[in-house]
């Protein structure tokens, strides 16, 4: 076991007969978890799970809640290991302490896959513990014991409160092997259980970031350069005469606007001007340029390749070839960008706010103020959405240099039009397929080319098909460019996922196939002879299908026009059927059905949330989303010309999971990769339209 | 000049810019965070409360507009949280990321308000002005019809059966 930390079977004696059990996060080799018992000293906790004498059971939920539900799975899982009711459990969301966390961060569906062993270990090993104290106290064999509702029950009708045995407890030797429940036991796990934080939601508790008020605190908006600008000059004259402007100041090319209320700075802002270098900035015609010219080159990235495609292509009997292609999207959370930063004079740095990835805020505040990262202290918050765009921290990082010129706490604040024009964008994309068919209409030769722009690998060349198909080739081109992106809800696949399933479905069609057949007879395929490495499990891929095969009564609905798609991604599978109807002459998405293996569910509340919200979000971006560039300004800024979907727009959706008890994988994007490509697939069925680029509607 | 209004029952006296927007003036001089800033152009309703009774856009709405008036916001819908519909929002476990809910609250129940018994054309057409990022408009739409089920059970002064 590596640890540079302290050492992890650390007993201490106790005090005040609080019992905390913690458990570590930063075993590098897997699944193995340590215990660590420390005392709680004033009012800080330094480990996960404390339980006092009344048998109040505290939790602390390290992972930012962005939405996911987090804050409520990870609690449900040691609640369930530990046996407790969980309307006894408090959940506190944990600062940043990477002493105790690890993986403390909202990215890549990941937080249950890496943490489940971990927290069942956490539960299961202080109820084991709970039990040995009460054998103990009643002189009876321990295996005689059992739990239940955080109680240990005696073989004589015994019954000890885990808070009234914490004294006991908290002296025994940590126990190395621990039982987990049968999942037939489960009481929490799989059920529903309700978001921790409704009540404060409900009732407008101010949770958010940019809720937040701090003493001597000032406000500050910043106006931002077009992308790939330089700013000359500003004149601020008019602005710093206004009621309540403590400052404008100008770094990295940007002019920020200081006050002390939020209207006021607004107000003062509208008077700013800024002059900037004129300069070849991006626009709509730069980006089709590049794609023009990466579908062009010889000098493409490889990233892919099987058997030998050009011969098999050549060989072919038919050849199917199409180009899809996806704009800039925004991630527009409904709470825009905001952060606190207190660079205080003793050297120390208060960052606070909400961040995906509060560790690298740390880090890259440490750095721009060439202070040490333990100076830098993260407070989180509770995130209004963030879908990627909040795992960049360049808002934290102007907090902190602001704070640094200013010498003041300061909350900076994005409007809208900030937001939405201040970039890191989902990549835009241009995709260009071809398929060999043979005789028979079976595919003999898959092709696809992956131009993005700031995209890096615009293709993920493992995917199924591929591995079921003899001859692959797929290769990327990255084109540069000042727009900034990033990471959004699904990377890469998010629209990926739509062009591979709709060519799929050409692919089907060409050759005479039923979508879901096919993709059944591949599977069969990479089962019993895969075509070089493949990164799924054929079994669950087939599962998925045909449940929602079966669950949407595929092509058997009529005048419904079906679509199906179905992807692999962040280790879960989702098969999708879209149903369309013509309703006043137009083609209409009225019903999806989605069948999802992301192993065991947690919380099937938050599980169903996540599979319909991927769904309304995927369907919403398809229809409506893009920015435009002009001159490297984007546009629209504003919910007025960039339309999101709304509550009268939304299909009816059937959410279903596969009842496996595999080890959980991530929900939070799995479900929006296929939307795209299940909506194209049911309007091609309704219209004889392919739909070739997002937005479908324009 | 003072502007004086009464908001969530209490008398307040603010004086400020007669151009400040209601939603400001609550989260920056009335200390009250709960009513959201979304967009700053009356599209998204994130911001949404009560003038007169009557759901309206509070980021558009110069404080000066709302002299004298009648304010209620998602602080001051009940005395404690025990609203039907943040009764029906709980139980249903609407809330994804949470931001626009308040938003959405305060319409849904202005909406029951003028119409205890909606038909669910009448809450998808109700609801649709306020934009939620998440996609929790099912949910939304089921605990609108819930609420309305739950005041009305209230009214007849039988019980609220709750799940555990």
């Amino acid at each position: 076991m590596k640890s540079t930390r302290r050492s992890f079977i650390q007993k201490t004696a106790l005090f005040s007969g609080a019992f905390c059990l913690g458990f570590d996060w930063f075993q590098a080799n897997g699944k193995e978890v340590s215990m660590v018992q420390t005392t709680m000293e004033s009012g800080r906790f330094n480990a996960f799970l404390a339980i006092d004498p009344s048998g109040k059971i505290i939790l602390y939920s390290p992972n930012p809640e962005i939405g996911q539900g987090i804050k409520t799975a990870f609690p449900v899982v040691v609640a369930e290991e530990l046996d407790v009711d969980w309307k006894d459990v408090e959940v506190r969301q944990a600062n940043l302490d990477t002493q105790n966390f690890e993986r403390q961060l909202t990215g890549g569906s990941g937080a249950l896959k890496h943490s489940w062993e971990r927290l069942r270990k956490a539960g299961a090993t202080a109820r084991k513990m709970f039990v040995q104290a009460a054998a103990q106290t009643w002189n009876v064999d321990a295996s005689t014991c059992k739990t239940s509702k955080g109680f240990v029950l005696g073989p004589k009708g015994q019954k000890a409160s885990y808070g009234s045995l914490v004294a006991i407890a908290s002296k025994l030797p940590v126990p190395t092997e621990v039982t987990y429940k049968n999942r037939k036991d489960y009481q929490i796990i799989g059920k529903r259980t309700k978001g921790v934080d409704n009540q404060s939601v409900v009732t407008g508790k101010p949770v958010f970031g940019l809720d937040i008020e701090k003493p001597g605190m000032v406000i500050a908006q910043i106006i931002r350069p077009p992308f790939g600008a330089t700013l000359k000059s500003f004149d601020a004259a008019d602005a710093l005469k206004m009621p309540g402007i403590v400052d404008v100041v100008s770094f990295k090319n940007k002019v920020a606007i200081v006050g002390k209320s939020t209207w006021e700075v607004m107000k003062a802002r509208g008077t700013v001007s800024c002059k900037y270098n004129s300069g070849d900035f991006d626009s709509d015609s730069t980006h089709q340029k590049w794609f023009d010219e990466g579908m062009k080159t010889d000098k493409a990235t490889v990233q892919r390749k099987d058997g030998d495609f050009a011969a098999a292509l050549a060989r072919s009997a038919k050849v199917v070839e199409a180009t899809y292609e996806c704009p800039f999207i925004s991630h527009s959370p409904m709470e825009p960008m905001n952060f606190f930063a207190d660079v205080r004079a003793d050297g120390t740095v208060i960052l606070a706010g909400p961040t995906q990835v509060p560790q690298s805020a740390q880090k890259a505040v440490a750095s721009l103020l060439k202070i040490d990262e333990k100076k830098v202290e993260v407070e989180l918050s509770k995130m209004g959405g963030g879908f990627g765009r909040r795992l960049n921290n360049d808002f934290a990082l102007d907090a902190a240099e602001l704070s640094s010129i200013i010498k003041k706490p300061v909350k900076v604040m994005w409007t809208r039009e900030d937001d939405m024009g201040g970039g890191i964008y989902r990549p835009a994309a241009r995709y260009h397929f071809k398929a060999g068919l043979d005789a028979s209409g079976n595919m003999i030769a898959f092709y696809l080319r992956g131009v993005g722009i700031n995209a890096g690998n615009a293709t993920r060349q493992d995917n199924f098909p591929v591995g079921a198909i003899e001859n692959v080739l797929v290769e990327s081109v990255n084109q540069v460019s000042a727009v900034t992106t990033g990471p959004w809800r699904a990377p890469i696949t998010n629209f990926l996922g739509y062009a591979e399933q709709a060519f799929l479905d050409e692919v089907a069609e060409a050759g005479g196939k039923d979508p879901v057949q096919m993709r059944l007879d591949w599977l069969a395929r990479a089962k019993s002879n895969p075509v070089g490495k493949i990164t799924y499990e054929p079994d669950r891929f087939i599962e998925v299908i045909k449940q929602a095969a079966e669950k949407s009564n595929w092509k058997k609905k009529p005048g419904i026009y079906q679509g199906f798609s179905v992807y692999f991604s962040h280790l879960s599978y989702v098969a999708q059927v879209a149903d369309a109807q013509m309703v006043d002459g137009k083609a209409k998405i009225t019903h999806v059905t989605a069948v999802t293996d992301c192993g065991e569910v947690v919380n099937l509340s938050g599980a169903e949330n996540q599979i319909k919200g991927a769904i309304i979000d995927g369907m919403g971006h398809a229809l409506f989303a893009k920015l435009r560039f002009n001159d490297g300004v984007a546009s629209p800024t504003n919910f007025n010309g960039y339309r999101l979907i709304k509550g009268n727009e939304i299909p009816t959706i059937n959410a279903y999971f596969v009842d496996n008890g595999i080890e959980p994988t991530g929900l939070g994007e799995p479900a929006l990769p296929p939307t795209g490509g299940s909506i194209a697939n049911a309007l091609y069925a309704a219209t004889k339209k392919r739909l070739y680029k997002q937005p479908f509607e324009v | 000049m003072s502007i004086q209004l009464t908001v969530n029952k209490k008398k307040m006296s603010l004086d400020i810019d007669p151009n400040t927007p209601l939603l400001w003036a609550l989260r920056d001089h009335m200390s009250l965070k709960g009513t959201k800033y979304g967009c700053g152009i009356a599209q998204c309703s994130a911001c949404t409360v009560w003038v007169n009774g009557e759901a309206t856009r509070s980021c558009v709405l110069p404080i000066s507009a709302v002299a004298n008036a009648d304010i209620t916001t998602i602080e001051g819908l009940s005395d404690h949280g025990d609203h039907p519909v943040q009764v029906a929002w709980d139980e249903l476990d609407v809330p994804q990321c949470g931001y626009c809910q308040a938003g959405q609250i305060m319409t849904a129940a202005s909406l029951l308000k003028k119409k205890p018994n909606p038909s669910k054309t009448e809450i998808v057409d109700g609801m649709s002005g306020n934009i939620c990022r998440c996609g929790t408009y099912h949910r939304i739409q089921e605990a609108v019809k819930l609420a309305s089920e739950i005041a009305s059970k209230k009214k007849t002064k039988s019980t609220v059966k709750k799940s555990a």
